[in-house]
This record gives C-alpha cells, structure tokens and sequence, in this order.
C-alpha cells in the first residue's frame, strides 16, 4: 500500500514537470553554421555613466589588479577612473566560458575562436558598436572582421591578442631540449608517465596538426575540419598519448604546481603558465614546436543580458589601449592586439619576439575555432565531425 | 479527529520536503536524461529521445567507467570493513570504559576538517619525492590505488561508527558465555560476534559504497588521469555543457545504489541506520 502511494506520488511528479517543459523551443531552419538564424539583438546607441560594477569572465591572466604580482595591474587605475567595480571569474575552458556566459549573469567575455561563434549564434552576446570605442581604430586591420568575430560585416567584438600554444618542459629532466611535438607523442618517450595534455576537446586539434606535418597523406588541411578518417587517426593517436599521460590539466594553476613539484616534466602550455612556474622556481623553458601549433585569437565580448553595458564598453575601450593591451600581452605572453601597443612594452622587442604583425607567422598557428558538421576547410564532399563528437570522442579517449 | 490534524501539520513540512526537493530533483534528472543539447551553441533541445541512453549503452568507454567506479567503491567498502571492525571492537569492548568516549571523540575528529584539505593533504604525502617515499621508499603515485587508499581514509569513520553502535549492544554475558563453553576467541567471533554485526555492517557499507560511488573530486586530486563516473557527470555539466547528458550518466549510480539497497534490505541493515 505505502509502495503504491510512493510509485503515484512519484509519476505525478513526472508528469508535472515533463508537461512543463514541453513547450519546447522552435527549431525552424535559419542561414548560419549548423542551419542557425543569427538572434538579433540590438547594439548599444550610446555609452553612458558606469554602473558602478562589470563581472567579466576570463582567460587567466588577463585581469591582472596587481594580487598575483603587484608590477602587474591595469585594472585599479580602471576603477578609479571610471567608478566600475571589476569583478573577474577565471575559467579553464572555452566550454566553461559558453557554459558561465548562459547564466546571464556576466557583462563580458574574453572568448577565443572555438567560443565566439557559439556565444553569436547561442544568442548569449551583442554586437558591439565599434563607434564608442575609440582604441578599435588602432587595432591590427588582420584582426578586425575576421569570421570568429564578425557575422556579415557587424563586429561581435573587440579584438584582444593572439598567441600559440606552446610546449614546456623542465630543463633539468628533460634532455635534449625538443624541438617537435613528437616529444609528447611518442609511445618510447623516456617521461612516460609524466607527461601532460590539455584537458578539453578541443586538444583533438593539437594531435591534428601534428597529424599534419607526420602523416601527409591523411590530408589534413585544417586541424578543425576532420573526416571520419582524419578523425579517428586524430583519436588514434591520443589514446596511444594517454599511456603516456599522467594528468590532464585545464586548471592552470594545477599545471604550475605539477611542473614545480616534477609531477608533470613535459606537454602543452600557455605562455603565461610559463612564466608563473618560473617565477615560482621550476626549471622550464617553453617552445613553438617546428610543426606548428593551436593557438588563440580572443575577443572581448559583451554578454547580450549585460547588466552593466557601460563599464562594460568602457572596460573594452580600456583593455585594447595601448598601455593596457601591452600590459596583458607581455604578461600573457601573446601578441598585442592595439599596434600603438607595441611602443609601450617594457621589453622593446616583444612585438617582433610574438610576431605581432606577422600574418605569415601565423599562418603556421591554427587559432581555437568551433568543429562544424559542414567542414570549416571549405570542402562540401565530405561530413567533419562537429565539436559534440568531439567532446564525447574526448571522453573515449581519456578512457 | 484532532490527532490527525496536528499529526498532518507536524508532517507536512518534511513530507513537502521530502516530495518536492527530493524526489523532485529525481525527477527533473530523469525528465532531462531524455533531452538533447543542440551540438554547436550548446541549447537545451527540450525533445524526447533516447540518444543519451543509446550512446551510454552502446560506448565501451561508459561500461569500462562503470566497471571501474564500481570496483573503486567495492574496494574501498572492503578495505574500510577490514579496518573498521577490530577498531570498532576494541573502542567498544577492549578498552576501559573510561577511555572509550575519547576514542570515539578520535574517531570523529577527521570529519571536523575539510574534505578538500584532507585530499590534498594525501596529494602532498602521496608526490613522488613526497613524505611516504622519503618515509618507507615507495609510494602509490597519482592513479586508480591512490584514490582507493584517499577514499578509505576519507569515509572510514562512517564504517567504525555503526559497527561500534552494533557492538555496543552485544552484551558482555553472550561473550563470557561462548568462552564458558569452551570456544576460543576466533569461534567467539564467528558464531556470536560476527551474526550480531552483519547488519551493522551492511549499513555501514551503505555509507562507504554510495559516498565512493558518487565522489569525483578525490579521484581529480590524487587519481592522475582515472575517471570516474561522477568526473563524466563533472566533465559534460561543466566543460562539455551537456546537461542532459550528464543527467543520463548521473542515472547510472541511481541504479546501481538502488539495487545496493534492495539485496541490503534483505540483511536487516536498514533497521540499523
């Protein structure tokens, strides 16, 4: 008898809420990526008085208030000036940066390649009027309307600095220094075990283009845009990897104790987690590999149920002026997206040392970009695996 | 007439609770473990379909998973019963009657600090280099041992203190008895100790498999690149952005502590909670 009454108890409230979320969304046809209509959404007219607060979320490292190093902040001269109270979250992740931006509850993104067109169409960013930031005229025209940031012409944000993902390892155990990113492939490697790798999908693209350069007649051509046998060598290869892994890291402040501790002797990297391990001692250096590399190009975006659409503007006005935009870009360790940046750098040769204007340099950086079903490289005869194989591919690989 | 109404009023809050935030939340999970997540912009496709299960079922990599948390959790229930019950009979029959409130004091006091604290602790002592190494000359490493070894210590308490309560009410004549009659410690245990305890031990193991069954923090601290199946649940809520597909894996440990449940019911233990 109380059996019974549970068992009912329980299928009303099934159906309760399965009758409530019944009323599911239309999935009419629209001309983006995937059949996606582009969600309008209006810019900003004008930009006003600050709110008094902006929540960004960030790439670690690029809201710096002078807590990790106090030579490094450009955000408490940004306070005073403008009264807006900077509140940053750091995710590990483009897919924690999509995932945090959904909530509603941040203004601004720093989002990369493999985010941007998922915040656009998702309906989870503005477009940005380019004509109330006066720095966006400063910055490199190679970076301005490009397809991650752009949609038809209409910026969807401000361009903040590109770099590559490198390779580091520790000098004192790893010898001889590598030059390719074979060292972290290699099933003999003498680090077995102590071997690192970005904990996301989208490091099936690193093993692309190391796929790339090994292994031509897979024909790979755009380490986003993978065929089904393209794909499975990618996972091949990465499942080989996994023997040699001893974590995977998306937390960067876990990979920098990893390298001190020697827990962690060799894999992929940021520049900046670079220099945190040797401001913490650990004897690491960090290379672009002869293959190439993944890399970002970030752009600030603006949350389309921005709270504070103001200090968010001016925020994106300030991080892409010259000083500021040097600022994050030595500390980072990627090149600056403002070219009157370059003048202000503490090291003089940091614009040429991270190829800032190089577009040829990073013609060789495969930037973070989202997997589409209709393959990103252009070709039409073939399906690519789009980023939700991926992400369950990622999980299979792990094991 | 009366009674019943201040019986419903006193029952009302915790049955509201118990039906809407508990059971509720179940049924959410169940309800969203058939929906889909549109692959480029990360939606909620609020659609029946059984991709989710489908993919669960037939991935080997969801079974390998399954296998191994299973395995973790069984572990780490034997290792805890191994441990727990010479501790608990000591605390409860040993020692002098003084002491045994300290004991249990001792027992209790790891559960005053931090989970957290305490997983990084053994991350430390655990380090290649690190103190057990320098201390005995070998050391677990990062991986699937580690994260047995963590997860024993970590719910050992939860197995010590039912076993203890089980013990407490075993009068002292039963073992003073089967001593009069000739048996020796080790016949005492199995034939009057060991029946008496069983119960106490199930409930026990309720605690210790359901807790590793669910964890995926311990194993990310110190178990180097393992997975469990609360780090799927993790990955595809947080990094992957699947929520229903989560909600189909989170399904997986439901079934599983159901079943638990069901062949535990027989034993008697859940009178022993």
């Amino acid at each position: 008898m109380r059996t019974r009454w549970m068992t009912a108890a329980l299928a009303a409230g099934v159906l309760t809420l399965a009758a409530c979320g019944g009323g599911g969304d239309d999935t009419s046809g629209g001309s983006g990526p995937g059949g996606l209509e582009l969600p309008k959404i209006d810019k900003l007219a004008s930009v006003g008085a600050g709110e008094g607060v902006v929540n960004i979320v960030s790439w670690a490292g690029y809201v710096e208030d002078g807590t990790t190093d106090k030579a490094v902040d450009w955000v408490t001269g940004f306070e005073k000036e403008t009264g807006c109270q900077v509140n940053n979250k750091v995710a590990g992740t483009s897919d924690e940066m999509v995932t945090l931006m959904k909530t509603g509850e941040y203004d601004l993104v720093s989002a990369s390649g493999d985010a941007s067109l998922r915040l656009i169409y998702g309906g989870d960013v503005a477009p940005v009027n380019t004509d109330l930031i006066a720095n966006y005229r400063d910055v490199f025209d190679g970076l301005k309307n490009k397809q991650w940031n752009a949609v038809d012409g209409q910026p969807y944000g401000v361009p903040h600095g590109r770099g590559a993902n490198l390779l580091m390892y520790r000098t004192d155990t790893v010898t001889p220094a590598p030059t390719s990113w074979s060292a972290v492939f290699d099933p003999a490697s003498p680090h077995k075990g102590k071997i690192t790798a970005y904990d996301s999908p989208i490091y099936i693209a690193d093993a692309a283009v190391y796929l790339m350069a090994t292994k031509p007649d897979l024909g790979i051509t755009n380490p986003y845009a993978l065929d089904d046998t393209q794909f499975q060598a990618a996972v091949d290869l990465l499942k080989q990897q996994n023997e040699l892994i001893g974590e995977y890291w998306s937390d960067y402040t876990k990979e920098v104790q990893a390298f001190k501790a020697g827990n962690s002797v060799l894999g992929t990297t940021w520049q900046v987690i670079a220099n945190l391990s040797k401001a913490d001692g650990a004897p690491v250096e960090a290379i672009l590999p002869t293959e190439g590399a993944t890399g970002w190009s970030d752009t600030w975006m603006i949350g389309a149920k921005a709270a504070h659409p103001n200090c968010a503007y001016l925020w994106m006005n300030h991080i892409i002026s010259p000083e500021a935009n040097a600022g994050v870009a030595e500390w980072f360790g990627e090149a600056p997206a403002n070219k009157l940046a370059c003048a202000v750098t503490v090291a003089k040769d940091h614009c040429a040392t991270f190829h800032a204007d190089d577009e040829a340099y990073f013609g060789k950086v495969w930037y973070w970009t989202t997997p589409l079903a209709r393959c990103v490289d252009g070709r039409t005869d073939v399906t690519c695996k789009d980023y939700s194989a991926w992400t369950q591919a990622w999980t299979t690989i792990k094991g | 007439m009366r009674r019943y109404l201040r019986l419903a009023a006193l029952l009302s809050a915790p049955l509201l609770w118990l039906v809407v935030a508990y059971l509720g939340s179940l049924a959410v999970l169940l309800v969203s473990a058939f929906w889909t997540v549109n692959g480029f912009t990360g939606g909620v496709v609020r659609e029946f379909s059984l991709a989710n299960f489908r993919t669960i079922l037939t991935e080997e990599v969801y079974r390998n998973v399954t296998l191994r948390s299973v395995g973790v959790a069984a572990s780490v229930t034997v290792i805890c019963v191994v441990l727990a019950v010479p501790m608990a009979y000591f605390m409860a029959k040993v020692a002098s009657r003084r002491s045994r409130p300290w004991l249990v004091i001792a027992i209790l006091t790891p559960l005053w600090a931090s989970y957290l604290v305490k997983a990084y602790a053994w991350r430390v002592l655990l380090a290649p280099g690190g103190p057990l190494e320098s201390l005995f000359g070998v050391t677990a490493g990062y991986g699937l041992p580690a994260t047995v070894l963590v997860l024993a210590y970590m719910w050992l308490p939860y197995m010590i203190l039912p076993i203890h309560a089980g013990l407490e009410r075993l009068p002292d004549s039963l073992l003073e008895a089967s001593a009069d009659l000739g048996a020796r410690a080790g016949r005492t245990f199995r034939a009057v100790v060991l029946p008496i305890i069983v119960p106490s031990i199930f409930a026990g193991s309720i605690f210790t498999f359901s807790l590793s069954l669910g964890d995926y923090i311990t194993v990310q601290i110190v178990g180097g690149k393992t997975q469990l199946i609360g780090n799927l649940v993790y990955a595809n809520i947080g990094a992957a952005n699947n929520l229903p597909f989560a909600a189909a894996i989170a399904c997986i440990p439901v079934l599983i502590m159901v079943i638990y449940l069901v062949a535990v019911r027989r034993s008697g233990a859940l009178e022993e909670l």
